[in-house]
């Protein structure tokens, strides 16, 4: 295959995905989140259980007015959502879905890459909530800031642990590296991280920058139309790619029985699992308070991740 | 996290709400689709007051028992000869009889102090309008809902029997029996055939 046709079948099946699958998160966010509440969710669009009810919502969106306050900074105001967007689809980038390199791009230092491109999240938030011009978004932009800073940390350690087990940087590295039996050793890392990841993309019950009940949606309020669109899938990418990363350094990735064909369904049922369960919270808890939520991260998230640290250093000097 | 008076395991409560939404899920929901199914509804549904035209003697007490008076009655009288009669009688015609159901507060006077049985509830309830004038409903429109009044429910098996049935049996048993009637125990009705609403 020349070089040019690799490039353009790796960067469509890269889109594809970041369009796809935050939609079928996003549809079963609709359906399950129903269902959980003992309601039937949508039910009308495209005429099977509402099936397409996203895709409507999307038209919805596009016809809407694109409104920028009179008092904004105008160009920071557009230029948000697309910086919510986009670090989330380099990510995709380089997140293996099965054996023998099915990854768009195998990065040796993908790990650090995609912590990286994942802090750039606090940017937008920022850049949202001060180019409002608005008082909701502005609070609601300083809280993001404060549990997107104080949530990295955790964050980072955790998949610090992971990456000292395995003994490499390379997301297909650590995932050759990993064995069942991690599970049990790197359980704590898994925890910190998935909570540690629920924080970083805001979702509920780590919401207070959202929290639509008193901030009216914060750093999103003065957001319409296609640009709130943006934010959604921003907020549903995330998903995926929280869901995609705890996959690939706590779960195993791709292994599974038939690995070698089946690979990448089970990279896909793990990510779909992980996504269920933080569905799952959203429905199942409250919202936290801003010092409940920085005090989970400083006293139990950071120490418990830095104990972990010291377990696995443990382990690799003992074995 | 300060406020844990009797609480137990840690992360009890946690469990606890994971198990509370995942149950729910797993049961049907209750929701019926209203528009495409049927709303099942309770017995004695009020929807609309319906009207039998020929029952009314416009004696108005349902207007003027009508809290919001929402009820409208205009008739005149008619002479009716009757042959061998000394004088002709007078009997009331109905010309009106409307209902604003944008005044009715459904609270169904009308229907219990009309002693003619004129007025009648019934179960349907599709009939918003876009217009409010509309939602006066005219003597026909009332009676048209009475195609949809369902059959008055069964009688109390272990009740008394109504006055009439009490009347019928003693007169069927003859003038001699009427004492022996009233004090022989009431009349056990047989078992009514279980109606459908």
């Amino acid at each position: 295959m020349p070089l040019w046709l690799d490039l353009i079948v790796r960067v469509v099946a890269v889109v594809a995905a970041f369009l796809v699958l935050p939609l079928v998160v996003g549809q079963a966010e609709h359906k399950v989140m129903a269902h959980m509440q003992g309601r039937l969710g949508p039910m009308y669009a495209g005429a099977f259980h509402g099936w397409a009810q996203l895709v409507a919502d999307g038209v919805k969106f596009v016809q809407k007015e694109d409104v920028a306050p009179g008092q904004a900074d105008r160009r920071v105001f557009r230029l948000a959502p697309i910086v919510a967007l986009f670090p989330y689809l380099l990510v995709l980038l380089v997140i293996p879905l099965g054996p023998n390199g099915l990854v768009a791009q195998a990065l040796d230092v993908g790990l650090f890459f995609v912590l990286a491109v994942l802090g750039v999240g606090v940017l937008a938030v920022l850049m949202s909530a001060w180019a409002s011009a608005n008082k909701y978004s502005l609070l609601g932009g300083l809280r993001g800031a404060a549990q997107l800073l104080g949530y990295e940390l955790p964050l980072v350690l955790a998949a610090a642990s992971v990456a000292m087990a395995a003994g490499t940087l390379s997301l297909p590295g650590i995932i050759e590296a990993w064995r069942p039996w991690w599970l049990l050793w790197q359980a704590p890392a898994a925890i910190v991280f998935f909570v540690a990841g629920l924080a970083e993309i805001r979702r509920p019950p780590f919401d207070m920058p959202i929290a639509d009940s008193e901030l009216v949606f914060g750093y999103m309020t003065e957001y319409t139309g296609l640009r709130f669109a943006f934010f959604l899938l921003a907020e549903y990418v995330g998903i995926v790619v929280i869901a995609a990363l705890t996959t690939v350094l706590f779960l195993g990735g791709w292994h599974g029985p038939f690995a070698e064909q089946l690979g990448w369904l089970w990279t896909l049922v793990k990510i779909f699992a992980v996504s269920f369960v933080i569905i799952w919270f959203r429905v199942a808890y409250p919202r936290l308070r801003e010092d409940q939520l920085q005090r989970l991260c400083w006293l139990v998230l950071v120490p418990v991740a830095l104990g972990q640290l010291v377990l696995t250093a443990a382990v690799k000097v003992i074995m | 996290m300060s406020d844990d008076g009797e609480r137990g395991t840690p992360g009890k409560g946690l469990v606890q709400g994971l198990a509370v939404t995942f149950k729910t899920m797993t049961k049907r929901s209750t929701t019926q689709q209203y528009p495409d199914v049927e709303p099942e509804l309770p017995p004695r549904s009020r929807g609309v007051i319906a009207l039998t035209e020929e029952n009314c003697t416009v004696c108005m007490l349902c207007a003027r028992e009508c809290p919001d008076w929402c009820i409208y009655i205009d008739s005149h009288k008619e002479e009716v000869v009757v042959p061998g009669a000394a004088r002709a009688r007078q009997r009331n015609v109905l010309d009106r009889f409307d209902i604003d159901f944008s005044l009715c507060m459904y609270c169904g006077i009308c229907i219990e102090v009309c002693p003619f049985d004129a007025l009648h509830w019934t179960p349907e309830f599709e009939y918003a309008e876009t217009d409010v004038l509309n939602l006066l409903h005219d003597k026909d429109r009332l009676g048209e809902w009475m195609r949809t009044v369902p059959p008055p429910p069964a009688h109390d098996v272990l009740g008394e029997p109504s006055k009439e049935e009490a009347t019928a049996a003693r007169k069927a048993a003859g003038p001699g029996a009427a004492t022996a009637a009233k004090t022989a125990p009431p009349v056990r009705r047989p078992a009514p055939p279980e109606t459908e609403r």
